[in-house]
């Protein structure tokens, strides 16, 4: 067992789960989704994406990407739940949240792919 | 470049990862901890303004409290997290200032910018391995021909040196072990424009491994390398390396021609001297008995040229066990007087201060004038910093072995024919090389005369090919001719012209060129640019075969043909 790959895979693996958790529940119901869950999605995800730098292996260049698409996904869900908030004034409404959320569904399937690549190597590379 | 920036991520991941948690709970905090808005109310800050406040309390604390005044228990929070992410700023930017600075990271910065303005380089370029005198002296003459040169040396004191030197061109140079391969190809040994490889380290191994990679990796370029055993010399040559130096003998062999056959080293001088440098004066050694101070490397290969000349010797050695001087030896430095009495110095017609160390060679020349004034001094200088002393000393002759051995290779590199012509010409004796010292100084002025070759093909000379063509006929001397006005002569000369395996040694001016010639010429510097119009433009060698100055366009051609056939 290495420390290192547990540190890893807990990382990459939290990012889905917290991802998940947060996209559950209707698609345009504001009360469904907790903005402290996304908050905990967009630094653990940017954790999982720190930690990914430097392997220069073909396997580590796409964990790298697609751990950079879900960052991305989630920031614009947080810039648009900030925007509607405090700059439009227009305050949370069911289509907002529904751009929100499909946005976090947009990272979700990121983190999926992550984790399928981390299953994926760790079968073919014998421990 | 993507090595650098993966040794880059890699190294301020930790750094980035507290820096991420630091912020995570500090707007957490801030997040959770109540507050009070401007009218007493209970209020929570939201994740906007806690990433706002934190963001610019981390780097410029002092923006106030917003959007309203904190509580207590806020101000607390702010308090603990000031600290926290002041204290990761350090340990982040720190981090990333020690990766900069890390030796090993400067190593491959410097390599990644090296290969960069390699492979900007689009000429042809020497890769020279080994930088000292003999080294920035090629160089230099190099740029001055306008070749480029990139350079590889283990030592950076050197490179140093190499970054001071202003060379016209710039000369990227690495610090770098050239024994490995790796180090030879990112000096762009694999790139097309790489015409040559220098190996001039001063370790006879690491030119052999150099010359052999070379070879291996690239067998199209030309591979000159420096040794000083004559077994690496034969171990070099086993496979192929196109020139091999030993700087001993071959400095050896020059000084052992300036005091058998002066003439010849006086050709031998201007015919390898480096552009716009200034012609060396003809020197008169006398016959008769010489002495020779030091019997190392190079004292035993100038005896041994000597002896083989006839000409009588006497060494001084300060260790003759340790360097097995032959018999009747003296012992001593020479920079003495009774040593140099010893040696019957009085009765010698002249002196060779040969000894490794520059103040060793001038305390002999100084002692030696005052014992006997008449002598033919000659003094080999080891450090070019030290020519304004040898200068003040006022020898008859002062060589320099590095000086030698880099005009030996510029000759070898800018020229090829030039060593054929030398070949031959060392055959001949003084009164021959004389005759030719007399044709040069006719035409050259103060400054060593250009040497160049012309091959009679249709890219060096398409207007001579296109007359052969047509039968006419060219001659040598029509080569000389003045483009402008062809009963004036350009001040040039032919030393050699090659014709498949024959060469011929100053051939005639009358002499009919064929396709496939090569011809080395000397001349004045800069005229091989006005020779050159009667090679390339057909008008030009038109008026100077015919005298008549050809119409250039159709129109007036089809006119003035017509002319002439009414004429006819």
């Amino acid at each position: 067992m290495n420390l290192e790959k547990v540190v890893f895979a807990f990382f990459i693996l939290l990012a889905l789960t917290l991802n998940f958790g947060f996209f559950l529940g209707d698609i345009d119901v504001p009360h469904h989704h907790s903005v402290y869950e996304l908050f905990a999605a967009i630094v653990v995800s940017l954790i999982a994406t720190v930690l990914k730098f430097g392997d220069r292996t073909h396997l580590g260049a796409l964990l790298l990407a697609t751990s950079l698409v879900a960052d991305l996904q989630l920031i614009m869900a947080a810039v648009v739940w900030a925007f509607a908030e405090h700059i439009t004034g227009s305050g949370m409404t069911p289509a907002v949240m529904a751009i929100i959320v499909s946005l976090s569904g947009g990272a979700l399937l990121a983190n999926i792919t992550s984790v399928v690549l981390l299953v994926a190597e760790t079968l073919t590379v014998r421990s | 470049m993507h090595n650098i920036a993966f040794v880059l991520l890699r190294r301020i991941r930790s750094p980035l990862i507290v820096l991420i948690c630091v912020y995570a709970i500090a707007i957490l905090g801030f997040v959770l901890i109540p507050g009070m808005d401007d009218e007493g109310q209970p209020w929570k800050m939201d994740f906007f303004h806690a990433f706002y406040f934190v963001s610019f309390m981390g780097s410029t604390i002092g923006f106030g409290e917003i959007p309203y005044p904190f509580t207590d228990g806020q101000r607390m929070w702010a308090t603990v997290t000031i600290y926290g992410s002041v204290v990761s700023w350090l340990y982040a930017i720190g981090s990333l200032l020690a990766v900069v600075q890390d030796p090993a990271f400067r190593t491959l910065n410097r390599q990644n910018s090296f290969r960069r303005s390699i492979s900007r380089i689009n000429s042809p370029f020497y890769l020279i391995c080994g930088y000292g005198e003999t080294s920035s002296l090629l160089i230099s003459a190099l740029t001055e021909a306008g070749i480029r040169s990139v350079v590889i040396d283990a030592d950076q004191y050197k490179l140093n040196t190499l970054e001071l030197e202003d060379y016209p061109i710039p000369v990227p140079g690495l610090c770098a072990d050239v024994s490995l391969p790796e180090i030879l190809i990112l000096g762009g040994l694999k790139q097309k424009n790489c015409i040559g490889c220098v190996a001039l380290t001063d370790r006879d191994p690491i030119n052999l491994k150099v010359a052999l990679t070379s070879k291996l990796l690239n067998p199209s370029i030309k591979v000159i390398a420096r040794t000083e055993t004559q077994d690496a010399e034969l171990n070099i040559a086993s496979f192929g390396t196109d020139e091999i130096i030993n700087p001993f003998t071959t400095f050896a062999g020059r000084l052992a021609l300036a005091i058998h056959s002066p003439s010849m080293f006086v050709l031998f001088e201007w015919m390898t001297g480096v552009p716009h440098e200034p012609l060396c004066q003809p020197i008169y050694p006398p016959r008769g008995t010489w002495i020779l101070c030091g019997y190392g490397r190079f004292g035993k290969a100038v005896h041994e040229r000597l002896a083989s000349e006839g000409v009588s010797a006497t060494i001084i050695e300060e260790k003759p066990e340790l360097t097995e001087a032959p018999k009747g030896t003296v012992v001593g430095r020479g920079t003495e007087a009774s040593t140099l009495l010893e040696a019957d110095i009085c009765n010698a017609v002249g002196i060779v201060a040969g000894t490794d160390d520059d103040s060793n060679n001038l305390s002999i020349i100084m002692t030696a004038r005052e014992l006997n004034p008449h002598l033919f001094m000659v003094a080999r200088k080891n450090h070019r910093a030290n020519a304004s002393i040898f200068q003040a000393a006022q020898t008859n002759l002062t060589m320099q072995r590095g000086s030698v051995i880099a005009h030996k290779i510029f000759a070898l590199i800018t020229t090829p024919l030039l060593a054929e012509f030398l070949r031959l010409a060392i055959t001949h004796n003084n009164a021959w090389a004389e005759s030719i010292i007399e044709r040069v100084s006719a035409i050259a002025d103060d400054e060593a005369p250009q040497i160049w070759t012309v091959n009679i093909n249709n890219e060096d000379a398409p207007a001579l090919v296109d007359a052969l063509s047509r039968n006419q006929r060219p001659r040598l001397k029509q080569l000389y001719a003045h483009p402008k006005n062809r009963d004036e002569t350009l001040p040039i000369f032919t030393l050699l012209l090659k014709r498949n395996n024959d060469e011929m040694l100053l051939p005639d001016g009358d002499t009919p060129l064929k396709a496939g010639d090569q011809i080395l010429l000397c001349g004045q510097h800069d005229i091989r640019n006005q020779m050159e119009w009667v090679l390339k433009n057909h008008n030009v060698y038109h008026y100077i075969h015919t005298g008549e100055v050809l119409a250039q366009g159709w129109l007036w051609r089809k006119f003035m043909t017509s002319k002439s056939d009414q004429k006819s």
